[in-house]
């Protein structure tokens, strides 16, 4: 019982991670000129399904939902994931990408909702 | 129907890999089955709650809501697991020993076992909102009523099928080197989560990539396929990981492993310190009674 209060790794853990946050923070005011490109679900399909980005840079694309249900826009091939409401907008931070194909997909349309980042 | 299906399997399949590692790690605890019980069903309301409040939850920090509010409960659930693997440390050899008794050690423990059906709480919770959107959109929609019905029970099945089966399969560990193993489970999924709340952050812009793609074995296990799923949850397998994840895992990684090492040393030393203690216990209940 003692133990649990004298030694505790949990805290330790919350200190590191908190200090890596906070490490960060100046980090994240640096987010302003960063292209930024539009994407639309409309009748759970992506509006471009091919979108042309450029590569080795960080860029943000815009997805916005014109639909009555929730999506999730989501990637494997460059690892995001993000629930999009109806009548909603989110943004997504992606990159830097090395040239070439990357597949992003409506994670609740999987049929419909397919796209592809081409990455120049 | 096969659709529904394949999202709730999915979903259902990373929460039950999670409670599954914590089910074994709790093993002969008392009341493990109402903690773990308990954790799934407050998981189910705060994933209702969480889909209710998912565009203000968005909104609240400048559009970059959902992120933080994943990385946070991640790095909670690390935190708790990493609080209870410590604890198991002093206290997962007695509890080999006294197996299926309520020992004075594991009652003393119950505030880490609290932490676990939290860590269950909030992995049912972070999944569990996400199928609540994605069948509210489906009823929304009013497309295939014969799918929900037949679609979610089928997903659910096979996802907790899949939890059972790691949970027999975890049992066949003998049993001197079971908490052990379990404890080692709980390391990996720990720095798994602490991984992917990087990955979060990340994506809202809060933390820097050091590195986006640091390498690719998508050739080899992609994140989409089901074994790389599940290794993802169990492990934070990454196909692609960014070289901030790999830090946020190794250094998660590393503190819960010496955190474990120094409690079980320390034990190791006040064991050796106890014979001369255990006399004087005597005269105390003497006195008190």
């Amino acid at each position: 019982m003692i133990m649990k209060f004298r030694f505790s790794p949990a805290r330790g853990t919350k200190i590191l991670l908190l200090a890596l946050l906070v490490a960060a923070l100046p980090f994240a005011a640096a987010a302003a000129g960063i292209p930024e490109f539009d994407l639309t679900i409309r009748n759970h399909r992506f509006e471009p399904a091919i979108l042309k980005v450029p590569a080795n840079t960080k860029f943000k694309v815009r997805v916005t939902n014109r639909d009555s249900t929730p999506s999730e826009f989501e990637s494997n091939d460059f690892n995001r994931e993000k629930i999009v409401l109806p009548g909603n907008s989110i943004t997504v931070f992606i990159g830097p990408l090395k040239p070439g194909k990357y597949k992003f997909f409506d994670d609740f349309h999987q049929d419909t909702g397919q796209g592809v980042l081409v990455v120049e | 129907m096969l659709g529904v299906a394949l999202l709730v399997f999915r979903e259902v399949l990373e929460a039950a890999l999670i409670v599954t590692v914590v089910a074994a790690a709790t093993r002969g605890v008392a009341r493990r089955g109402t903690f773990i019980g308990g954790g799934i069903a407050l998981g189910v309301i705060g994933a209702i709650v969480v889909a209710i409040f998912a565009g203000a939850i968005e909104e609240a920090v400048g559009g970059s809501g959902q992120e933080l509010f994943n990385a946070s409960v991640l790095l909670a659930a690390v935190v708790m697991i990493g609080w209870h693997v410590t604890w198991m440390s002093s206290h997962g050899k007695e509890m080999v020993r006294h197996m299926q008794q309520v020992t004075d050690s594991v009652k003393a423990g119950s505030s880490s076992v609290a932490m676990l059906l939290a860590v269950v709480a909030l992995a049912v919770l972070r999944e569990g909102s996400e199928i609540v959107l994605f069948l509210y959109g489906m009823a929304a929609s009013g497309a295939g009523r014969l799918g929900l019905v037949a679609g979610v029970p089928l997903g659910l099945a096979g996802g907790v099928a899949v939890g059972f089966a790691l949970y027999f399969g975890l049992l066949r560990i003998p049993i001197r080197h079971f908490f052990t193993a379990t404890n080692w489970m709980l390391v990996l999924l720990a720095a798994g989560l602490a991984s992917t709340a990087a990955g979060f952050l990340i994506q809202a812009n809060w933390l820097p990539a050091w590195g986006n793609q640091l390498w690719n074995t998508s050739w080899l296990l992609g994140n989409g396929s089901l074994v790389g799923q599940a290794l993802h949850v169990l492990v934070g397998y990454e196909a692609r990981p960014a070289g901030m994840q790999l830090v946020f895992w190794l250094v998660t990684a590393t503190v819960l492993f010496t955190g474990m090492r120094l409690v079980s040393h320390r034990m190791a030393a006040r064991k050796q310190a106890q014979p001369a203690a255990r006399s004087t216990v005597p005269t105390e209940t003497a006195t008190t009674g």
